[in-house]
């Protein structure tokens, strides 16, 4: 190996301090959060203690924040779960062309670039204009979808570009029915995958803001609950709350990591032993 | 005959292949086509204090296209967008070349690339409160440089300021532009850039003749993601500008807010007729579906 040269250091420098101006804020709100009770927003630290978290726990502090945690949580698993479904359903319809593929294609790419105000405006209206009620689970559900769909399907896309179709061929070759190779062979190949498009439906879909804003009605969803709380609570609880959900939302990502980690781990071995029976 | 009775093959892969993307056929349509169609609709309504009614009338757009507010807001708007835009690209390019080019094994890109994504599967709200301690009066900035002698007394222009705005943007949005430049410049086959030291470039040469054009493209994505996030933004304005600074967004949510559905309607449109215009414009340089 050559030795480093010194744009390395240079450009490994400005890495670090872009690592720190992402984090940097954050890693601050967390050490705040653990204010005393008599601390303020900023430092000083005045005192240690959990009393902010703890004032979490009382319902006149801050309001539904737990009832709201378990809406983002719920509508979350749902989200995830439609958008991992249909990104795979999409992913494998696009891998030949049909009439109106680009169409939806480009239909899908809108959907990542018009404005999410507008989708959270129009669907607003919609609700409006039919009488209907808006609520978390039906209107805010299919809003959110608008922005997680989008990443799920160009993840599958690019899957399905590195596809080695031999795979099915070999499958088709032992006699196995559509169903089968898809199930027993395609899916397993690309699970680790489908990880990260879970990955990107639920954290997208707790975190979403702009689109659920008008689509979610009377019961908040948690960041709609936070962003109600930025005008109008003053006090390290504020901060608080930003380290719990930024610690769970770690704690998700983390559990999803380790899932692909190991599954990739298992593919490997279990994909070593083609053949070493032979000789 | 048999064979009439058999359906063709390619048409009943054109049929599972329809079966396989009506559902998400549906929910694109029901939740962004038709809210769009509904957009454009109502904004030819009209509208009194408490209820909004069919008509066809223009005056939503008049009012807004006439308006000195629109324009000025539109003028902000663009600012804020060629701000982080430049800030973006810089650090994104910057960011994914090093991965790409300077880390040599394959896991620690990986991780060095996670690094640089998990942020963005966190709270943007978060994220932006998190700089109140850092850029407030009392902030973590003004007191280190009173420390360092820097300055007398705490700048006031750091928190709720366009500066405050810009600066968490690109704390928002430059891991939109890192991911897809980073993507491209992967599959940029190093053997070019040896083939440029060969011949005797210099390593600026290499970077703008070899490096920068074929990282086009993931520049071209970055830069659509990060137009559209902010000529749609109005939360992070409004938070980090403390209200004070006008988008866009904010005109429509405002709009929103007093319930004159039909203006807000009008001023989307507009807006969205920008956004469309912009990347149309950027997508003549990028052909997305060859880039997945």
């Amino acid at each position: 190996m050559e030795p480093r040269s010194r744009s390395f250091y240079v450009l490994a420098g400005f890495f670090a301090l872009f690592v720190i101006f992402l984090y940097g804020p954050v890693i601050t709100i967390g050490i705040l959060s653990f204010q005393g009770p008599r601390g303020g927003l900023t430092f000083p630290m005045n005192g240690v203690s959990v009393h902010w978290f703890h004032d979490l726990f009382e319902q006149q502090a801050v309001g539904d924040i737990w009832g709201s945690f378990r809406r983002s949580f719920a509508l979350g698993l749902m989200v995830m779960s439609v958008t991992v479904v249909l990104s795979v359903m999409g992913g494998m319809a696009f891998r030949r062309k049909f009439r109106g593929s680009s169409v939806l294609f480009y239909l899908i790419i809108a959907s990542l670039i018009v404005p999410s105000i507008l989708v959270s405006l129009g669907v607003g209206l919609i609700f409006n204009i039919l009488d209907l009620e808006v609520h978390w689970a039906t209107s805010g559900f299919g809003s959110q979808l608008t922005w997680t769909l989008p990443f799920g399907l160009l993840i599958m896309f690019a899957v399905f570009n590195r596809f080695d179709k031999s795979y099915e061929e070999a499958a088709r070759d032992l006699g196995a029915s559509p169903w089968q190779t898809v199930r027993h062979v395609v899916l397993p190949i690309i699970a680790p995958m489908l990880i990260g498009v879970a990955l990107f439906g639920f954290t997208l879909s707790y975190d979403e803001f702009a689109r659920t804003l008008l689509t979610a009605g009377s019961y908040n969803t948690l960041p709609l609950e936070i962003f109600g709380m930025t005008t109008n609570v003053t006090s390290p609880v504020l901060y608080a709350l930003g380290t719990l959900t930024t610690v769970f939302s770690f704690f998700i990502i983390g559990t999803f990591l380790t899932i692909v980690v190991v599954m990739r781990k298992r593919q490997a071995r279990s994909s070593s032993d083609a053949g070493s029976g032979l000789v | 005959m048999k064979t009439t009775k058999k359906i063709d093959p390619s048409k009943r892969a054109e049929r599972v292949s329809w079966m396989l993307v009506t559902p998400l056929a549906c929910v694109l349509g029901f939740f962004l086509l038709l809210p769009i169609l509904t957009i454009v609709t109502v904004s030819f309504w009209n509208f009194n204090e408490w209820s909004f009614f069919p008509d066809f009338i223009l005056d939503n757009y008049a009012y807004h296209l006439t308006s000195a507010v629109t324009w000025a807001t539109y003028l902000k708007t663009l600012k804020f967008m060629v701000l982080t835009w430049c800030f973006c690209a810089v650090i994104g390019f910057t960011v994914a070349y090093f991965l790409a080019f300077h880390v040599r094994s394959l896991p620690v890109q990986i991780a060095l690339f996670l690094v640089c994504t998990i942020p963005f599967w966190t709270s943007n709200i978060i994220r932006m409160i998190s700089w109140i301690p850092f850029l407030g009066r009392n902030g973590i900035a003004n007191s280190s440089l009173i420390g360092l002698g820097v300055i007398d007394e705490p700048l006031e222009w750091l928190l709720y300021s366009d500066f405050a705005v810009v600066l968490a943007f690109v704390h928002l949005y430059a891991l939109f532009m890192v991911v897809p430049i980073f993507n491209t410049m992967m599959r940029i086959d190093k053997s070019l850039i040896e083939a440029a030291r060969d011949a005797g470039a210099s390593g600026l040469q290499i970077l703008t003749n070899v490096i920068i054009p074929l990282a086009k493209p993931g520049i071209m994505i970055g830069s659509i993601f990060v137009v559209t996030l902010v000529m749609g933004d109005f939360i992070t304005v409004r938070h980090m500008s403390g209200g004070q600074s006008a988008s866009v967004g904010r005109i429509i949510s405002n709009e929103i807010a007093l319930l004159q559905y039909p203006a807000a309607a009008a001023s989307s449109v507009v807006l969205l007729c920008t956004v469309l215009l912009m990347i149309g414009v950027m997508m003549r340089f990028v052909d997305i579906r060859k880039e997945l």
